[in-house]
């Protein structure tokens, strides 16, 4: 990972809500590199700072202090339309309440990123359509959210995401809305686009379950970074092998305990 | 990237129709009753500057009396004397007509009809405007020896005459019978709403020697030439009453000289105080329709916090987010505006039916709405949009 130029460095960055006595330092300091191609879990308990430092590495929000470098571009030092260039040109998102247009139809969700990128109506139909057709959902172009399942919107969500080919893939707790076999469908997705189309995803869960799909797992605890590491047996399921095709069928039973 | 944007707030609308509706209401609303008001206003100014004209325009009438109506003092009448000097005095006067009225009831076989009778000379008709539906009017030598013959209106031929032709026939006014010898083209409503057609003209002697029984002149009518200044000859009008009336030089007129156009001017100058206000009233309920549509903006800005919050994290930039909602609001004022303009030509044809005013259709007022509903739109879609737009997208992204 040393020998990898890396794709995201945090250095130093902290945030701090509020002011004077309602003020709270959500994050005191948080390092961190990811290197392309990466599939990273972050992980902790309630009110850790996890959806802070993912805001921030979405560019939806920005840190006190601290640097923030992307590809060797300081982040911190962009303006405002910059950050929504590079989200428009890099990043991709899957929200927890998948945040989806209401009234309006699978296609068109995920046709949305390509309109602002001002692609021609016949690519972007063409894109939308295999990129929901990635994301199993062939068949469902013209459902409206209300019309689909929490599994299936989250899926329109992802290939919101991915239909532009982000160089990483942001998911803020993307499964905390599901049950849990449809979680898991999400996440086999995840790791499949991971796996195969190389995208850099961090994911934040709580769940040992579906932080078990990453290959590294970053465990955040009052706003500072309390360990990284390789997914390991010790702080995952044993022995668990990332699951591809029959990997559905190998899930752990249980996790252990976790804050 | 307008296409773009455009292809969005399409999308949006379509998404919302009901909303869309309610925001556009207003404006629908307001345009029409701009226009509306307007349009029959114009024509109702034009009816009655249509109705002074058929009076004969360039008109002035001696009255005697300084006011008209009870309290009035009594003056004296003029004499044939009085409208020979006024013909021979005073320049740029095109015909003179003595005028002397009565109340009368006119007889037809088994018919009657209470109505007035007339008594001028043939120059009365040119004053008035007047053309003939059939038969001549009276000659000098008629008029000279006070003929019994009469030319008659429209209403008195319709209710002595039903579907007949009344040329040639004779009515009978008191204890004479008289010959129709024409019959005047119909006028319609006067100025102050009586009906002008419901006349009957004789020549003055006549109607002197046979009805009122005196060489007195009720009212002296006076048409001035086409070009010349009304208001010089009034004042000389003015000054010859006076002197052959006798008038000490502190003494008030005993007599008053009235005048077409003052008239026009002070009925349109009416309608045209009406319309304004109206028009006032009606522009009060397009600019509320404006608030709406700013009112409806907002909340939508508010419900679709999260959507904006969205389109930000997926990369939209500020100008897209807010010309995306400007585009909206100018399409849906537009839509407004062109709803409103269609509701108020069909309103406006109605309501002139009703009314019996002519309909004018008034471009510039249709154009000056649309525009101002556009403006509208720009002005009330912008400060909404920049709201939605100058959010920061975790900020819109948490709403709640
Ligand atoms: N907008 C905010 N205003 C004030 N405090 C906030 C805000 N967002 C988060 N916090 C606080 O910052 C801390 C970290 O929040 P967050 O990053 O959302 O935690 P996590 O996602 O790990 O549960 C929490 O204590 C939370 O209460
Ligand atoms: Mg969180």
């Amino acid at each position: 990972m040393n020998a990898v130029e890396p794709l995201i460095r945090l250095s130093g960055i902290t945030k701090t809500y509020g002011r004077g006595q309602a003020a709270f330092q959500a994050l005191k300091g948080i390092d961190l590199d990811v290197a392309p191609g990466e599939f990273v879990a972050i992980m902790g308990p309630s009110g850790s700072g996890k959806s802070t430092v993912m805001n921030i590495l979405g560019c939806l929000d920005t840190p006190d202090s601290g640097a923030y470098e992307f590809q060797r571009v300081h982040v911190e030092r962009l303006t405002r339309n910059q950050r929504a260039l590079l989200r428009r040109h890099y990043l991709g998102f899957v929200f927890q309440g998948f945040n989806l247009l209401a009234r309006t139809s699978a296609l068109e969700n995920v046709e949305l990123p390509l309109i602002y990128r001002g692609e021609p109506a016949a690519a972007r139909h063409a894109a939308a359509r295999a990129a929901l057709a990635q994301v199993g959902l062939k068949g469902r172009e013209d459902n409206t959210p209300s019309e689909l399942s929490g599994g299936q919107q989250q899926r329109v969500a992802i290939a919101r995401a991915i239909v532009t080919g982000p160089a990483v893939l942001l998911a803020d707790e993307p499964t905390g809305n599901l049950d849990t076999r449809t979680g898991q469908e999400i996440m086999d997705l995840i790791t499949a686009l991971n796996r195969e189309r190389g995208i850099t995803v961090l994911m934040v869960t709580h769940e040992p379950d579906m932080a078990a799909y990453a290959r590294r797992v970053v465990r955040f605890l009052d706003g500072r970074v309390e360990s990284d590491g390789p997914n390991n047996p010790s702080s995952g399921p044993a022995g668990h092998l990332l699951p591809e095709g029959e990997g559905k069928t190998m899930r752990p039973s249980a996790a252990p305990g976790q804050a | 990237m307008l296409w773009n944007t455009l292809i969005l707030a399409m999308r949006a609308i379509r998404r919302n129709v009901l909303r869309s509706f309610l925001t556009v209401l207003g404006i629908v609303i307001g345009v029409a009753a701009v226009i509306t008001m307007v349009t029959v206003g114009n024509g109702a100014t034009q009816a009655v500057r249509d109705q002074i004209a058929s009076m004969g325009s360039n008109l002035l009438m001696v009255a005697p009396g300084k006011t008209y109506g009870p309290g009035a003092e009594p003056a004296p009448n003029f004499k044939d004397a009085d409208v020979e000097a006024i013909r021979t005095q005073i320049g740029n006067v095109q015909v003179v007509a003595p005028v002397t009225s009565k109340s009368i009831t006119a007889v037809s076989q088994d018919r009657n009809w209470a109505t007035a009778v007339t008594g001028s000379t043939a120059d009365y008709f040119e004053a008035g405007n007047w053309e003939l539906e059939d038969g001549r009017v009276f000659n000098e030598a008629e008029e000279r020896a006070g003929k019994s013959v009469c030319v008659i209106g429209e209403t008195v031929r319709a209710n002595l005459f039903g579907q007949q032709n009344p040329v040639g026939s004779q009515i009978r006014i008191k204890q004479f019978s008289c010959e129709v010898i024409g019959l005047l083209k119909a006028k319609g409503q006067g100025a102050m709403g009586q009906d002008q057609d419901d006349t009957v003209v004789m020549p003055l002697k006549t109607v002197q020697r046979r009805l009122t029984g005196s060489q007195d002149v009720n009212r002296i009518l006076i048409s001035v030439r086409a070009g010349a200044s009304i208001d010089a000859v009034k004042g000389q009008l003015e000054l010859l009453m006076r002197e052959r009336r006798k008038i000490a030089p502190d003494e008030d007129d005993n007599f008053r000289v009235l005048d077409t156009r003052q008239l026009v001017q002070m009925l349109t100058g009416a309608t045209k105080i009406l319309t304004m206000l109206l028009g006032a009233v009606a522009a009060v309920s397009l600019l509320v329709g404006g608030i709406g549509i700013m009112n409806i903006m907002l909340v939508s800005v508010t419900e679709r916090t999260r959507e904006i919050g969205t389109r930000l994290a997926i990369g939209a930039l500020e100008h897209e987010v807010l010309l995306q909602f400007l585009i909206e609001a100018v399409v849906l004022s537009c839509l407004g505006g062109l709803t409103g303009i269609a509701l108020a030509a069909a309103a406006s044809v109605g309501l002139a039916g009703v009314m019996n005013v002519p309909f004018l259709f008034n471009p510039a007022i249709n154009v000056l709405s649309f525009l101002f509903s556009g403006a509208i739109g720009v002005i009330f879609g912008y400060f909404p949009a920049r709201r939605a737009a100058r959010l920061d997208p975790i900020e819109a992204l948490r709403h709640e």
